[in-house]
């Protein structure tokens, strides 16, 4: 290593959000030319860490300096140092063309006479990085494919404009890139590196971090737990390293999994294994967060809930993640929030029969535990973990066959947890089926069957004693780029 | 070149329009000349106007439901302030462009919804302009009347002055640096921001030219009828709306067109005259009106089918 102080360092950095340490004491240094691969499950930091780099997170403990200097972080200081980030989401403006599209990624870059220099700069910017790539750069990015939108975003990134880029972010480039498409973008990092630039790499191809950086960098819960050059890792390693360094927890016995009923759905996906699930079985889904877990999820409950009049017994009940955005009703009452699910079931001549929704509501008050002196109170004077709860006792309340769960522990406290655990196996015990989408890997132990989600499509089967972290792990990260993603 | 996907969403406006020019010039064949398309496009320039004042808060994602009592206000002031006291009466349009942006900059700051603020402050211009003018009157500056009335060669004036206007409202809109910043905030306002422009400089500017275009629009409207009233321009709302939207315009996601708009703004102007020309009792003729929007809509509907399917291919 040269002498020279690092671009963008970090040290003992800390931040939490609530009950959750996204960053518990990461240090990191960004060197020029050195193309640094970040690796790590869900949940290891990796985003808040990007995020904190690029200035839109402030940190809480731990300090930051930029060309040796410590310095007040933020955007604006970001993108004066040379910092481009692109984003997993696509951050452009769809109904901007491509050169419009460079015109406001580049502020200061332009005078009145704009747009014939948009153009060029927009089309020079990808002739660097992807020779041949054929886009029209007076199309609108709307009416771009996927993979095009990707690649314009890339260049844009790496154009010679405004700050000179000197430290570019790249969170999974090569998500909806094609092979060939994904070696351009790889070997124009080495060039741009070569010429002492900095990269941050971030991919759940392993092959792809393993070939071009020369560094990594791996995350777990939080922090770095490995930090050395690439060529000291191999797959496996990397594997390993992400895995947890406590030992293997024994898995919860309990009675053999049902696994010869008969399925109560299939659900085929496009590519990779179809989805079974059977009554009385707990399935989980897992891998890297967006590879399609949602999805399925949206799909089943699609197939399975009525379009039009929902009947007394629904098919399917859906316990939603994000609380507050499609979970609750938040100028309800604990009572109404808990009971809307069944509400056919407690009409009665086109009224509400009160007396029933109350009946209902205070059964199953008792039975999961919901922390309230009166289910008549509003659902927001519950703690966050209480009002999880009243989302699982509403999809259960309504007796559907099938429940689908969109990663609902997220923000919950360990106590909350262990006890929907408990009511979750029980109602499994029940004939109940479920299927599981967690970001978690140790609630995937809790399940009957894991399916392991990479690239849109189910990726690996795990059942019983196979689903481990380290099965997990290796299933979710791909060795090679698969052909002809797009 | 293939025809762009903007260029195709652009056809549907003009070929509305030259659909209801050719029933028109079919009922009445008098209406061919030069003063027959006077007479069809009059009061088009002020609804022209109006429509661009509201595209420039669609592109933002917001909806303005005062514009029609906005250019009803302005055209008390031009009857009244402008033609007695010039200077107090600029003055007054001046702060009414002002407040417009300043509305853009509430809206934003506090996270209101755009329809709400604006469907308040349409109580607040109604009011002002009652308070202005209580019953109808007022008279034209000599010059605004002479500007309206006059008479250009080859094309009359109405439709001169529509070329003209959108030809400026595309500047702005398709050209500047400022139109392409007040399209990526509709487009994607977190990239816009991340880049390091204010959205909030974005969305006053666009709200500061919605101001301005529904002055004019005011000040064209008196030049056309000389005397005002507080409820000249109540129904420009609606018709400002469903002229954007004709004219290749989305609710969301900044997609809007300047020439669009005002093609659109003809489109509904002709259609009350061709439907007068079918002899439609005025009764139906609103929802005759409303007939044709559909038609026009549900054409582009099949459109954007077509395109989604090109994109896919």
């Amino acid at each position: 290593m040269s002498d020279a102080p690092a671009l963008l360092s970090v040290t003992d950095a800390r931040l939490r959000f609530g009950e959750v340490t996204a960053l518990d004491g990461v240090s990191l240094a960004l060197r020029a030319g050195e193309c640094l691969g970040l690796v790590g499950h869900n949940g290891a930091g990796k985003s808040t860490l990007v995020n904190v780099l690029n200035g839109g997170l402030a940190l809480q403990g731990g300090s930051l300096r930029a060309d040796g200097q410590p310095v007040r972080w933020d955007v604006a200081a970001a993108r004066a140092l040379g910092l481009r980030c692109v984003f997993q989401e696509l951050s452009l403006c769809p109904n901007l063309t491509v050169a419009e599209n460079a015109r406001i990624l580049h502020r200061g870059q332009f005078g009145l006479i704009w747009r014939a220099e948009a153009r060029r700069l927009a089309k020079a910017a990808l002739d660097a990085v992807f020779p041949g790539h054929g886009i029209d750069v007076r199309a609108q990015v709307a009416s771009l494919a996927l993979a095009q939108r990707q690649m314009v975003e890339i260049a844009l990134a790496f154009a010679e404009a405004g700050p000179p880029p000197r430290l570019v972010i790249l969170d999974e480039p090569t998500s909806s890139l094609d092979a060939s498409i994904a070696r351009q973008l790889l070997s124009h990092v080495r060039r741009f590196v070569a010429a002492g630039g900095s990269v941050v790499l971030i991919s759940h191809i392993l092959s792809e971090v393993l070939e071009t950086a020369t560094r990594i960098v791996v995350m777990k819960d939080g922090q770095v737990v490995a930090d050395r050059p690439a060529a000291e890792f191999t797959p496996a390693g990397l594997v390993a390293a992400m895995g947890s360094t406590a030992q293997e927890r024994r898995r919860a016995e309990r009675g053999a999994a049902p696994a010869a009923a008969a399925p109560l759905v299939v659900h085929a996906l496009p590519r990779g294994l179809p989805v079974r699930v059977a009554a009385g079985e707990v399935v989980g889904l897992t891998g890297l967060a967006g590879h399609g877990q949602t999805e399925l999820l949206r799909a089943l409950h699609d197939r399975l809930a009525p379009a039009w009049a929902a009947g007394r017994r629904p098919a399917v009940a859906y316990v939603a993640g994000d609380r507050r955005h499609d979970g609750i009703l938040p100028l309800w009452s604990i009572r109404r929030n808990l009971t809307v699910s069944a509400l056919s079931a407690l009409t009665r001549r086109g009224l509400v029969d009160e007396r029933a929704e109350r009946a209902a509501a205070e059964a199953w008050r008792s039975r999961i535990g919901i922390r309230s002196p009166d289910l008549g109170l509003p659902i927001l004077s519950l703690s966050g973990g209480n009002q999880q709860k009243v989302l699982f006792a509403r999809a259960l309340l309504a007796g559907a066959p099938l429940v689908l769960m969109d990663d609902p522990m997220r923000g919950v406290d360990v106590g909350t947890k262990q006890e929907v655990y408990g009511i979750i196996r029980a109602e499994a015990a029940a004939g109940r089926a479920f299927v599981w989408y967690s970001s978690e890997i140790e609630e995937m132990e809790l399940c009957d069957r894991v399916y392991v989600f990479r690239e849109g499509a189910a990726a690996a089967e795990l059942a019983g004693a196979q689903i481990t972290e380290t099965a997990i792990l290796e299933a979710s990260f791909a060795g090679h780029p698969a052909e002809g993603a797009a | 070149m293939r025809p762009t996907a903007d260029l195709i969403r652009l056809a549907v406006p003009f070929l509305a329009l030259g659909a209801l020019l050719a029933g028109v010039f079919w009922l009445q064949p008098r209406a061919m000349s030069y003063t027959g398309l006077n007479l069809l496009f009059n009061l088009a320039v002020p609804i022209a106007l109006a429509t661009l004042a509201q595209m420039f808060v669609i592109a933002v994602n917001d909806l303005d439901l005062s514009m029609g009592a906005f250019v009803s206000f302005a055209a008390c002031v031009t009857a009244t302030f402008l033609h007695d006291t010039p200077l107090l009466g600029a003055l007054i349009l001046f702060a009414a462009v002002a407040g417009y942006a300043l509305l853009g900059v509430i809206i934003h700051l506090r996270g209101l919804p755009a329809i709400v603020v604006t469907l308040g402050m349409s109580f607040v211009w109604l009011g002002l302009a009652v308070m202005i003018l209580p019953a109808p009157g007022g008279a034209a500056p000599g010059w605004l009347r002479a500007l309206m009335t006059v008479r250009p060669p080859l094309l009359p004036m109405a439709l001169a002055a529509s070329i003209l206007i959108a030809l400026a409202a595309h500047l702005i809109m398709a050209r500047s640096s400022l139109g392409v910043l007040i399209r990526g905030v509709g487009g994607n306002e977190r990239s816009v921001a991340r880049a390091g422009w204010s959205v909030l400089g974005a969305k006053a500017a666009a709200y500061a030219l919605a101001g301005l275009f529904g002055v004019l629009a005011g000040m064209a409207l008196v030049g056309l009828t000389t005397s005002a009233d507080a409820n000249i321009a109540l129904r420009y709302t609606l018709l400002s709306i469903a002229g954007v939207i004709l004219g290749g315009g989305e609710f969301v996601g900044g997609r809007v067109s300047a020439v669009g708009a005002v093609v659109g703004a003809l489109t509904l102007t002709l259609a009350g005259s061709f439907l007068s020309f079918l002899r439609l009792s005025p009764d139906w003729q609103i929802g005759a009106q409303g007939a044709i929007l559909i038609l026009v809509l549900a054409l582009r509907l099949g459109l954007d089918a077509l395109e989604r399917r090109g994109v896919r291919a």
